[in-house]
């Protein structure tokens, strides 16, 4: 087998199923969800421990955040991942997209001798999808993003199929790479209860801003190394409409005649 | 590199193309880059890379005033490479202040890297983007359209994603003139990465529908989408899915409609079963009409319908099939 070493990043992100939000205060309630690990990085979790049973590799998972995201890391070890490592440093808060790509890649240059990252295509809360593209550039690598389908892989490197321009499009991606990926990629397996009691005795290794100056440039991280900022945050009106409602035997008949003289006929 | 604003001049598009057709997306940024650059008193510049420019005229009519054209067989291919380097050293050359993009499946993928080659910011699908106060503003949506954030950028390009079927489109004016200038592509090679081959598939493009008909977790077995599709067919309309049913597998993420599928605006919006949870408002509110089809009279979903039959889809539906086929 070989031994190819992969990276994952992983987010802890609120349940934002069930997360309250509060209108009037303009903000979530965060104490009203539990976390937990962003769904598409189980995805990217799971095509790594793919990699690792067919072709022979180490999973490293990486996450920023703070001291409990230890918890979502733990998770990972459970579902495969070999090593974890956890940025989290006050120094970390407030990174837009690229100061958290420009981490993330940092860590990843320390770690060393990758072959290959895995990212979900985007994360539940902040939903941008940017990190992984970003991540790739920082580290002068290759990416396809939006991959739904992993068909060949060996140590040299892996063919995926990935949407793009109303079509879907087979790409062969060599190794050092990063591929994004979508939910369709795979079904993640859920983790043994065996492999979990193990997991929460896992050595989570913690990094904090001074473990990555060594490679990185400090006014790069967090608030003000990022490019972006947030300067106010406006909660819109609901707006709703006004519903006619149909009810009865005729409903369906009544609903058409309306909506023919709403459009001009259907 | 990224530059300061006092270096910085224009408003910029990435015109996106597939194979040489200028995708739609395109001339809503163009309408939108043209408010911006009024707003400013500046040049409206469109960028495109293309295996053929014969269409880089259109750009003008739809608002540029210039037009940076480069062809090259290299950009017939969804490959981020090429486009990237040209972008980054186009913009290096001309410093423009502001720079969108659209945020499709290619534009999401690219967007980020020329904006991490550049070590400036990139605001992902933004639902609003003006000038305030000489200042770029940009608005977007966040934990589930709930908030808008007002974001700025402290550095150039500030850089923007836009959504397809976000703003309008420049409605085309053959009177309008400008330039079309045409730039020396860089060379390119790619080692590590491959087109192997296209693979055509039915194309749904729920966003062009003009109707679309929907369901939620109202539908008891994956089998009685037959029963949407034979609405869909009856009103030349395209079938659309809340994410509970994509995610179960029962229809492919292209028919998702939603605030992490596809959004929507057609003339009619039929939502069978649907309660309405804010993730699929998100994609389908601004439709012309809403109908809203379900059992639960205080569903959310009504709040956003014009009309409304609280009932069974199950009955509801065929009873709409049986009036349509006698229509």
């Amino acid at each position: 087998m070989a031994n190819l070493n992969i990276i994952v990043p992983i987010k802890e992100v609120p349940d934002i199923e069930k997360v309250n939000f509060d209108r009037e205060k303009g903000r979530i309630d965060r104490s009203s969800a539990t976390t937990e690990p962003n769904p598409f990085d189980l995805n990217a979790l799971e095509e790594a421990v793919k990699l690792k049973e067919e072709v022979g590799a180490t999973i490293t998972v990486l996450s920023m955040g703070p001291p409990q995201a230890e918890d979502t890391l733990k998770d990972a070890i459970a579902r495969g991942a070999d090593d974890a490592i956890l940025l989290t440093d006050k120094g970390f808060a407030g990174s837009d997209t690229w100061a958290t790509s420009y981490t993330l890649a940092t860590a990843i240059k320390k770690v060393g001798d990758y072959d290959f990252i895995v990212c979900g295509e985007k994360t539940v809360d902040g939903d941008t999808g940017q990190v992984g593209p970003e991540i790739a550039e920082i580290l002068d690598i290759p990416h396809v993003a939006y991959v739904n389908k992993t068909i060949d892989r060996d140590e040299e490197g892996i063919v995926v199929e990935t949407e793009v321009w109303g079509s879907t499009y087979k790409k062969e991606l060599k190794f050092p790479g990063l591929i994004t990926v979508t939910k369709d990629v795979n079904e993640p397996r859920l983790p043994s209860v065996t492999d979990k009691l193990q997991a929460k005795k896992a050595d989570i290794e913690k990094w904090g801003l001074d473990d990555l100056l060594e490679i990185g440039d400090e006014k790069h991280f967090g608030l003000s190394g990022s490019p972006t900022g947030v300067v106010n945050i406006e909660v819109p009106e609901e707006k709703g409409r006004e519903t006619k409602i149909f009810e009865g035997p005729n409903a369906a008949k009544e609903l058409i005649e309306e909506l023919k003289s709403d459009m001009g006929g259907i | 590199m990224a530059y300061d604003v006092e270096d910085a001049e224009g408003v910029w598009i990435y015109c996106e193309q597939e194979k040489g057709e200028i995708h739609p997306v395109s001339y809503e940024l163009l309408k939108k880059g043209r408010e911006l650059a009024d707003n400013l008193n500046t040049d409206l510049t469109a960028l495109f890379l293309t295996p053929d420019g014969q269409d880089a005229q259109e750009l003008i009519y739809r608002g540029a005033d210039k037009v940076y054209l480069l062809e090259h067989d290299c950009f017939d291919d969804p490959n981020e490479n090429p486009f990237r380097k040209n972008i980054v050293k186009l913009v290096e050359e001309d410093k423009p202040e502001i720079f969108l993009m659209g945020a499709t499946h290619f534009g999401r993928s690219l967007a980020p890297r020329v904006a991490s080659a550049l070590e400036t910011g990139l605001t992902a699908d933004c639902t609003g983007l003006k000038i305030d106060d000489g200042e770029f503003v940009q608005i977007r949506p966040a934990f589930t359209g709930n908030i808008l954030a007002h974001i700025s950028t402290d550095r150039c390009p500030k850089m923007s994603t836009v959504r397809y079927k976000e703003f309008d489109e420049f409605e085309k004016d053959s009177s309008r003139e400008g330039e079309i200038i045409e730039k020396e592509p860089v060379g390119y090679t790619e080692e590590n990465i491959k087109i192997l081959e296209e693979i055509i598939e039915e194309d749904v493009n729920i966003q062009e529908a003009e109707i679309v008909v929907s369901a939620g977790r109202g539908l008891k077995d994956p089998q009685d989408f037959e029963m949407i599709e034979e609405i869909c067919s009856e009103v030349g309309g395209k079938v659309g899915s809340s994410r509970p049913l994509v995610d179960e597998g029962w229809i492919s993420r292209n028919h998702q409609v939603g605030y992490s599928g596809n959004r929507v605006k057609p003339n009619l919006y039929i939502a069978c079963g649907i309660s309405g949870a804010p993730q699929h408002l998100a994609g389908m509110k601004e439709s012309e009409i809403i109908v809203a089809i379900n059992t639960d009279p205080s569903a959310p979903i009504f709040d956003h319908a014009d009309y409304g039959i609280v009932g069974d889809l199950y009955e509801v539906l065929p009873e709409l099939v049986k009036h349509l086929k006698e229509e």
